[in-house]
């Protein structure tokens, strides 16, 4: 499975459970569909970026590292959005937003086929 | 007249001197004896280089030839082949500088590079098996590890040997499933009594007294060495499931911090907004 392919498939899941999470938070519960949409596509986002990054660079440390900052950075813009009740949630989203980013970020390195190596190439290498 | 031991010891060794006057080697010393000859350190005056030279007991040529056929890294590779003026034939090889597995292994090398150089072994008996050729004789006494890090396996086995007694399979007729019981007692001889119970379990399945329960092949031991390396189950060892949970753990570490960091900022931000 491609690298790109692992961090959209996990951005995805993970997006979606991190934005599901809001549905603990009563203010913003009637708003949980778009919540979690907008969570899924910026994990699809950071995940694309922590694959690319994978392929190009094959070290876990860096992964999450570069996983994590992805995550922050996105998580900011995300959560600096203007909002219908003029609130920013700065820490509720950047916290949970830098920790998934850094697991994409593991989890890209983690799994799937780094650039130019197919599967049976892996295999011939042993 | 009576001729004491040492006289006869002596005029033992001045008769299997070879005598490469005929050839482009000098004879320097002798360095070790193997199943089938004696090996010498010798130097090719043409190309001004030292070389090992084998000295084989009988006229039979066959060791030669098979190793011949092993093209490998880990296969001491042949430069010529001759028949000295008694008759015996001889091989010149390269000749390896290093230390001998079974010093190596009394030295203070790590579990990892014990298993890198066990690898390496494994690795060319699977590639030898496939070229249809076994070792008969592995033993820690022909294995070298090379100043940086190269192993060599030599004393390639001909159908005259049929291995040494701590090494060699139970079964009478030695195939390629009696050099899988040899790497395992080999793999036992490298590992300490402390061992993971994983390792020690991959040893009790390669030396099975039945050759039908060992590993079918090299490949299949190889892949049990690499399973164990990465942190994953070995084929020969059903583990105990606190055992499973812990090779889990530590193989995924860093994910159930992260996971743990993710669920203790969940949990910081609900008490946060509770306060």
């Amino acid at each position: 499975m491609n690298k790109i392919f692992v961090g959209l498939l996990f951005g995805l899941i993970l997006g979606a459970i991190d934005g599901a999470t809001a549905w603990f938070t009563p203010e913003v519960r009637p708003m949980i569909t778009g919540i979690m949409v907008g969570s899924s596509v910026k994990g699809m986002v950071v995940g694309l970026l922590c694959g690319w990054f994978a392929r190009k660079v094959q070290s876990t440390m860096l992964g999450v590292v570069v996983g994590a900052a992805l995550g922050l950075l996105f998580a900011y813009l995300v959560a600096a959005m203007p909002s219908a009740n003029g609130h920013h949630y700065y820490l509720e989203i950047m916290l949970p937003g830098f920790v998934v980013g850094a697991i994409v970020g593991f989890l890209t390195q983690r799994m799937g086929t780094p650039l130019g190596r197919t599967t049976e190439d892996m295999k011939r290498a042993g | 007249m009576d001729l004491s031991d040492p006289v006869l010891d002596r005029l033992r060794q001045v008769a299997t001197i070879p005598d490469l006057g005929q050839t482009r080697y000098v004879l320097e010393k002798e360095i070790g004896r193997g199943a089938m000859g004696i090996v010498y350190a010798a130097h090719d005056r043409d190309l001004d280089r030292p070389v090992a030279l084998k000295v084989l007991d009988s006229t039979f040529a066959a060791e030669a030839q098979l190793i011949a056929r092993l093209e490998h890294p880990a296969v001491v590779p042949i430069y010529e082949t001759g028949v000295l003026p008694d008759g015996r034939c001889f091989y010149a090889m390269k000749l390896i500088a290093g230390t001998r597995l079974d010093k190596y292994a009394a030295g203070p090398a790590s579990l990892t590079e014990r298993l890198r150089v066990l690898r390496r072994v494994a690795e060319v008996l699977a590639f030898a098996h496939r070229c249809e050729v076994i070792h008969r004789d592995l033993k820690p006494q022909n294995i070298m590890v090379g100043e940086f890090g190269q192993v060599y396996v030599m004393d390639w086995g001909i159908a005259a040997v049929q291995g040494t007694a701590d090494f060699r399979a139970p079964e009478p007729s030695l195939d390629w499933r009696s050099d899988i019981y040899s790497l395992g007692v080999l793999m036992g001889f490298l590992l300490s009594e402390s061992s993971s119970p994983a390792l020690r379990a991959i040893v009790t399945k390669a030396i099975s007294t039945d050759p039908a329960a060992r590993y079918p092949d090299a490949a299949a031991f190889l892949k049990d060495i690499d399973h164990f390396e990465e942190g994953r189950a070995v084929e020969a060892w059903s583990e105990p499931l606190w055992y499973g949970l812990q090779r889990f753990g530590s193989r995924n570490a860093i994910l159930l911090w992260l996971l743990a960091a993710y669920a203790g900022v969940k949990f910081l931000l609900f008490f946060l907004r509770t306060l």
